[in-house]
């Protein structure tokens, strides 16, 4: 085990090596970076497809508003300024001036108006602008969004890929909802970011190049991206060790996360994924049988030894996680019960909610997944759980809708998950939590929790201004659910960057690829 | 005229083949739980329940059944395939996209395999216990038996890793520039260990088909007169025993086209070979139900006519089978 950290250890200290040694290089002009992306591009257009596939691509063919730097602090991007007001209702974007999307078409107030009217209709995550009532655009390069009650969400929501600016002249040509579907959504794509598309071929690549008009003075860096399309992981981790690949993201096996961090000639970091945030975890729904009782709830908790699952089943390339909020978030409190292994607590708890050890067991439960990657999760907690006689039957599902349509009607005990934070709590947390979002689909509430206290106190963190108080009472929220378990976080998903020696400034920022890689360069 | 009536009698039979395979497909992929919004909210990270409706609004989803299956089949009647839900791009522009990459696969695979096999199996069949024969059935074994993707991930290891030989994945560089034999070049670089890989299996039944039939040719009564008559034994071998054994290869090479779908996924997901494998296999992850059934009404198209091919080919090969 001791192997393990010291494996971690180094490579954290290599990664900050060369992270010291790229500062001191002057970024080189030029080339044609080689990456990848794990799976088929559905969609380009990242105002109405979110996910991190269109995340990398997105990121860089459309602007957003803000970008944010390592310490989680806004910076100006496509706005070159902004103020909220005292109210919190009101907030205005200064654009930058000389902003031009890829036809050469200015970009103006109208179309932050026109991306937010497109992504409030279309983009998935609702909870982002619905506050928002109404843009005025006083002039070409001032956009004044009009709140119907405070949001801090809105900071993050306007970074990452969350609010790329798109050109009402291009998709403002139909029915709003319609932009999910329009063909420019995949060709001939007008971006407003660093680089425009030159090719995408499904299944294949998608080639960008630089785009010699950016607002950005001397940005890009590089002359092309080509993003190859590989889905098979082994074949990816060759790639990078053969050097055919430059840099990758959101490599999340084990065993080959590990081997690669043994080439001398790439760098391996979990760096790059506290706004993305994702989680595993072994969600239990409150509302079906012994389930519903806190105390079996507690039991199971302490028998399902987090410990065995890092370093046995996540090789050491996973974190502790303890709440819904990803421990790199500036809101995470890991202040809270932890559940260390105890077999004796847990069969106390479980004899003191009723139910009784009746021959070699007390009572059945199943557990569902939802991909095969996480059978061995699954396969585990089986296992610990016959050790306090809870009989777990494990349900496979033929594919990802079958689990995804039991989950959504919480036709489940116990099922293993994973979930994105997606930046600001209220956009990926408060789903999970909030009592009037139970049963809705898909990583909704599927658990059916509900506490008049957690929907209190995350209605008054969605809308409290001051970042310390808003801290405080996410604080709390931790406390409660890390309390009551309607999930038993275990885990953060084991998200790797990869990238080769010939990569300076590599994006590990907090939204990882899913931001523009202006400044990401090659060297000799 | 009995060809031509033969070919309408099957092209029939083949109408009824592809209309029983798009109900029947329809029905399936209907039946299972959940539907292509679920899989669309997965790549999105989660969706709000609103979208996912309004989502399923946009592709018709929410109708009826017979309401959904009637008006597929109504656009395919007028050669319309439909939009992908997932890509949102026309089936047939998708499929069409893809289709040349399997096809140069599979013929590349199909047609080295073939004439491989038959070589290696006169050889081994001349000399049932010599040492080549021994080493031929040893080959066939073990590439009938070794699951493609470890077989492919093998061929990797050894040939973009350690010797740095064959490039990874894909089909071809798009980095490189050049005249027309600088892509070909690429091209067949990209192509010799996804053909080797697939190839492997098509060699092995080949082989040991052509050493069966050889054998069982070879020990029969026209052969030793030929011999009797003072024949040349390789004139034996290629013109009289060789020919008659080669129908059961032929058959069984035009059998092996229904596998052009379904034999070369797993090979495409190893290399990454922007073929219609991956195509149909991401597709029926994604519950695209357009692109399913539009794959594989192309696939049904292609075992027809393959089909058709082999028998005319027999034809001229073994004009017995045309006489009755």
């Amino acid at each position: 085990m001791n192997y393990i950290f010291k494996g971690l250890f180094t490579a954290t200290a290599l990664a900050s090596m060369l992270a010291t040694g790229a500062v001191a290089d002057e970024p080189k002009k030029g080339g044609t970076l080689i990456t990848v992306l794990g799976s088929n591009v559905r969609n380009l257009n990242s105002a109405v497809q979110s996910g991190i596939v269109t995340g990398f691509p997105g990121a860089q063919l459309f602007a957003s508003p803000l970008r944010y730097d390592e310490n989680w602090d806004p910076q100006p991007y496509l706005a070159e300024s902004w103020d909220v007001s005292d109210d919190g209702l009101t907030v205005t974007l200064n654009l930058v001036k000389n902003a031009k999307f890829h036809d050469g078409t200015p970009i103006t107030s109208e179309d932050v108006a026109f991306s937010v009217e497109v992504i409030k209709a279309n983009h998935p995550f609702k909870s982002m602008f619905a506050p928002v009532d109404s843009v005025s655009t006083p002039d070409a390069h001032t956009a004044v969004l009009n709140l119907g009650r405070p949001h801090p969400a809105l900071m993050l929501a306007m970074s990452g890929q969350l609010m790329s600016i798109i050109p009402k002249h291009i998709y403002g040509d139909g029915e709003i909802t319609a932009v999910k579907t329009h063909a420019r959504n995949n060709e001939n794509v007008v971006g407003s970011g660093p680089f425009k598309l030159s090719e995408f071929k499904n299944g294949e690549h998608v080639i960008l190049e630089r785009f010699d008009d950016f607002f950005i003075e001397g940005r890009p860096y590089l002359d092309k991206i080509v993003m190859r399309i590989i889905t098979d992981p082994a074949a990816r981790a060759i790639a990078y060790e053969n050097g055919e690949l430059h840099m990758g993201a959101f490599e999340s096996l084990p065993r080959i996360i590990n081997r690669l961090k043994s080439v001398d000639s790439l760098t391996v970091t979990p760096e790059g994924y506290g706004a993305i945030g994702p989680l595993d975890w072994l969600a239990m729904n409150t509302q079906r049988g012994p389930l519903a009782d806190v105390r079996v709830r507690k039991a199971i908790a302490y028998a399902v030894d987090k410990n065995f699952i890092h370093k046995a089943l996540m090789q050491g390339t996973a974190n502790d996680s303890r709440t819904g909020i990803h421990p790199d978030s500036p809101f995470y409190s890991g202040d809270v019960e932890t559940y260390d292994l105890d077999i004796d607590k847990a069969n106390a708890l479980l004899d003191e909610a009723g139910y009784p050890m009746n021959g070699a067991s007390r009572f059945s439960l199943t557990i569902d997944f939802g991909w095969p990657g996480v059978k061995p999760q699954v396969e585990y907690v089986k296992a610990a759980l016959k050790k306090v006689g809870i009989d777990v039957q494990v349900r496979a599902s033929a594919d990802f809708p079958t689990w995804a349509k039991r989950m959504g009607e919480m036709d489940f005990d116990l099922s293993w998950d994973t979930v994105f934070n997606w930046g600001d709590p209220v956009i990926g947390v408060h789903r999970t939590y909030v009592s009037d979002n139970v049963g809705k689909g898909v990583w909704s509430n599927t658990q059916g929790y509900s506490n008049a206290r957690v929907d209190e106190l995350l209605a008054m963190a969605a809308v409290e201004k001051d970042g310390e108080k808003r801290k405080a009472l996410y604080a709390e929220f931790q406390q409660i659910i890390a309390d009551e378990l309607p999930v038993y976080h275990t885990n953060t998903l084991p998200y790797h960057t990869v990238y080769n020696d010939k990569v300076g400034n590599p994006p590990l920022g907090i939204w990882g690829t899913s931001t523009p890689i202006d400044m990401t360069y090659l060297k000799d | 005229m009995i060809i031509l009536q033969n070919l309408l009698v099957r092209a029939f039979y083949g109408i009824i083949l592809l209309a029983a395979v798009l109900v029947l497909n329809f029905s399936m992929m209907h039946m299972a739980p959940g539907d292509v919004a679920d899989t669309i909210s997965q790549s999105m990270g989660g969706a709000d329940k609103e979208i996912l409706d309004q989502i399923r609004a946009d592709y018709g989803l929410d109708r009826p059944f017979l309401v959904q299956l009637g008006s597929y089949i109504g656009n395919v009647l007028s050669f319309d395939l439909g939009f992908s839900y997932f890509y949102n791009r026309p089936v047939t522009e998708l499929i069409l996209q893809r289709l040349p990459a399997t096809l140069l696969l599979v013929f590349t695979a199909q047609t080295l395999a073939l004439i491989i096999g038959v070589v290696l199996g006169v050889i081994s069949a001349r000399r049932p216990n010599g040492l080549t024969s021994h080493f031929v059935t040893l080959l066939a074994l073990f590439g009938y038996s070794a699951p493609v993707f470890w077989t492919g991930i093998l061929l990797l290891i050894g040939f973009s890793l350690n010797v740095q030989w064959f490039p990874v994945a894909g089909m071809r560089d798009v980095t490189i520039s050049g005249n027309f034999w600088v892509h070909f070049v690429d091209v067949a670089r990209h192509l010799v260990l996804p053909v080797i890989t697939l190839g492997s299996i098509f060699l092995a039944l080949y082989s040991r088909l052509c050493r069966a039939t050889m054998l069982e040719v070879l020990g029969s009564d026209y052969i030793r007169t030929a011999k009797a008559k003072g024949l040349h034994d390789r004139d034996v071998v290629y013109k009289h025993a060789l020919k008659n054994s080669l129908s059961p290869v032929i058959t069984l090479a035009g059998l092996q086209f229904s596998a052009v779908i379904s034999g070369a996924v797993l090979v495409e997901a190893v290399f990454s070979w922007p073929g219609l494998g991956t195509l149909a296999f991401q597709s029926i992850i994604a519950r695209d139900t357009p692109t399913i059934l539009g794959i594989l009404f192309f696939s049904a198209l292609v075992v027809i006519v393959g089909n058709l091919l082999t028998d005319l080919i027999l034809r001229l090969i073994d004009p017995r089978i045309g006489a009755k």
